[in-house]
């Protein structure tokens, strides 16, 4: 273990000059900059909101809230996973001259995609202005459900940045995934309106149980139990745990296929 | 102290030909259904053995895909051996060309601490050094010019300034002095001369046999994966020079 300890120490410079580059690049020659990581999720908002509350109609209280709060998370393990996957592939020209940790690459996607998602935060604080909503002593466990989520995004990343190496077409086929996923999570209606299967097998999505933790310390004042808190990191661990595994395995071979 | 810098102890390495073309969904699939049997292997490397002593310059000769990029790719831990172990005691300078892990769009300045953070070294060391990479480099005219726009020398003389400038244990030198013009050769031989005089080993491959000699003391020649001489630098050189 503490090899791998010092290794990652000497390494830290490499990480933060690839998410600073990350970052960079990503608001590289537009005006607003990183007023689009707010805009973004503030906008989209008000379109699916707008949509919602004309087309089909469910019963949510501040349902500008409910969506935003699920579409920032949602929003987040996009990015991240959709960019950790090409990371290796981008990286190419490095790992094939140069002896280096290669998980920094999905980790340093990982990481800046969370700092888009920190400055997302602002949107929420926003709308809670906005729509006057109350605030709870509850949501200073926020970080709680973003940390989850982060652990599970970095270990999904670090899978799919694998795989993209040996197949590239699974970046086509990861676009579909995400959409069929974000249509199988509760982000835009209620997850009671669901029949019976799915509703039964939302258990076993990960990000179900990250978005209902999240709402339910920033919206509703609750606490999270023990046991919802067990299953978001089971998940979490799980991933990071197969990423880790997965990635240990192919690593020696990456740079023969790049 | 161990008396090598490195030892390489009966490597092989082995590239399949037919399965590293193949990289989607779909070619794996056809390639299923056709079964077809992948066996193109290619020995880029066979059972080589060698050691290089502590404190020496060490050169490895060899015509053009001979494997001496492979070699060291193995030797700075880019590659894994498919059979056989490379043990390294030292720091190494892990880079195989000059220049590696640039950012073309990136000013020399900043690319100056994004190599310094792939070489794994730490900003406050980076700060410290720059005045001394960008005065060996020559290059405080165009410190702030992205260096997409620099020549092939300039660009060489930069990395090589960065790889330098750590004193590095092993310093692995793969044709670069070929690129600048004759006065930075000059410099880079007298830095090298430098290190070497402070007990830093360098492994230099090369085509040019005049700057081997000048330079190296201990050599191997490969020829197509093969190890076939290994010793003096003069025998390895004229047996080299008889043979092609």
């Amino acid at each position: 273990m503490m090899p791998y300890i010092i290794k990652f120490w000497k390494y830290r410079e490499l990480l933060y000059q690839l998410v600073i580059r990350d970052l960079r690049v990503k608001y590289r020659r537009s005006v607003l900059g990183y007023a689009w990581s707010l805009l973004n999720p503030l906008l989209m908002m008000a379109v699916i909101s707008i949509v919602f509350s004309y087309m089909f109609r469910f019963e949510i209280d501040n349902y500008p809230m409910y969506l935003l709060t699920g579409l920032i998370l949602y929003n987040f393990f996009n990015e991240a996973t959709t960019l950790s996957m090409s990371s290796i592939i981008n990286g190419g020209s490095l790992i094939r001259k140069v002896s280096l940790p290669k998980y920094i690459f999905p980790l340093s996607r990982t990481v800046s995609s969370f700092i888009n998602l920190l400055f997302s935060l602002v949107a929420i604080i926003i709308m809670f202005a906005i729509t006057w909503t109350p605030i709870s002593w509850t949501i200073i466990f926020f970080p709680l459900p973003l940390i989850y989520l982060f652990i599970f995004a970095l270990g999904a990343g670090m899978i799919l940045s694998v795989l993209s190496v040996y197949y590239r077409d699974i970046m086509h086929l990861y676009g579909v995934i995400l959409t069929a996923w974000m249509y199988l999570t509760p982000i835009f209606y209620p997850a009671h309106i669901l029949p019976e299967l799915p509703r039964a097998l939302m258990k076993f999505n990960p990000l179900f149980h990250y978005i209902a933790v999240f709402r339910e310390v920033v919206l509703y004042g609750q606490v999270p139990t023990l046991r919802s808190n067990l299953v978001c990191l089971a998940f979490s661990i799980t991933s990071l745990l197969v990423g880790l595994y997965v990635f240990k395995k192919a690593q020696d071979k990456f740079v023969l296929y790049l | 102290m161990e008396e090598y810098a490195v030892i390489v102890d009966n490597i092989t390495m082995k590239f399949n030909l037919s399965t590293e073309k193949v990289d989607s969904l779909k070619e794996h699939f056809v390639k299923f259904l056709k079964r077809q049997n992948s066996n193109e292997d290619f020995y880029a490397l066979k059972n080589i053995s060698f050691k290089i002593p502590k404190g020496e310059p060490f050169a490895i000769i060899g015509g053009n895909g001979s494997g001496k990029s492979t070699l060291l790719k193995l030797i700075s831990g880019i590659y894994k051996p498919t059979e056989g172990a490379i043990t390294v005691n030292g720091s190494i300078a892990p880079l195989i060309e000059l220049g590696a892990g640039f950012d073309p769009d990136l000013t020399a300045r900043e690319n100056v601490y994004l190599n310094g953070a792939v070489l794994g070294y730490s900003r406050r060391f980076m700060e410290q050094s720059f005045k001394d990479i960008i005065d060996f480099a020559e290059l405080w005219e165009f410190v702030d010019v992205p260096v997409k726009n620099y020549s092939s020398g300039m660009y060489a003389r930069l990395g090589f300034a960065i790889a330098t400038i750590v004193k590095p244990e092993i310093l692995i030198v793969d044709e670069i002095l070929s690129v600048g013009d004759v006065s930075f050769q000059k410099k880079c031989e007298q830095k090298m001369n430098d290190l070497l005089s402070r007990g830093m080993t360098l492994i230099l491959v090369s085509h040019d046999i005049e700057q081997v000699k000048k330079m190296c003391s201990k050599a191997i020649w490969l020829n197509r994966g093969m190890l076939i001489e290994y010793g003096d630098v003069d025998t390895v050189c004229s047996r080299y020079m008889q043979n092609s």
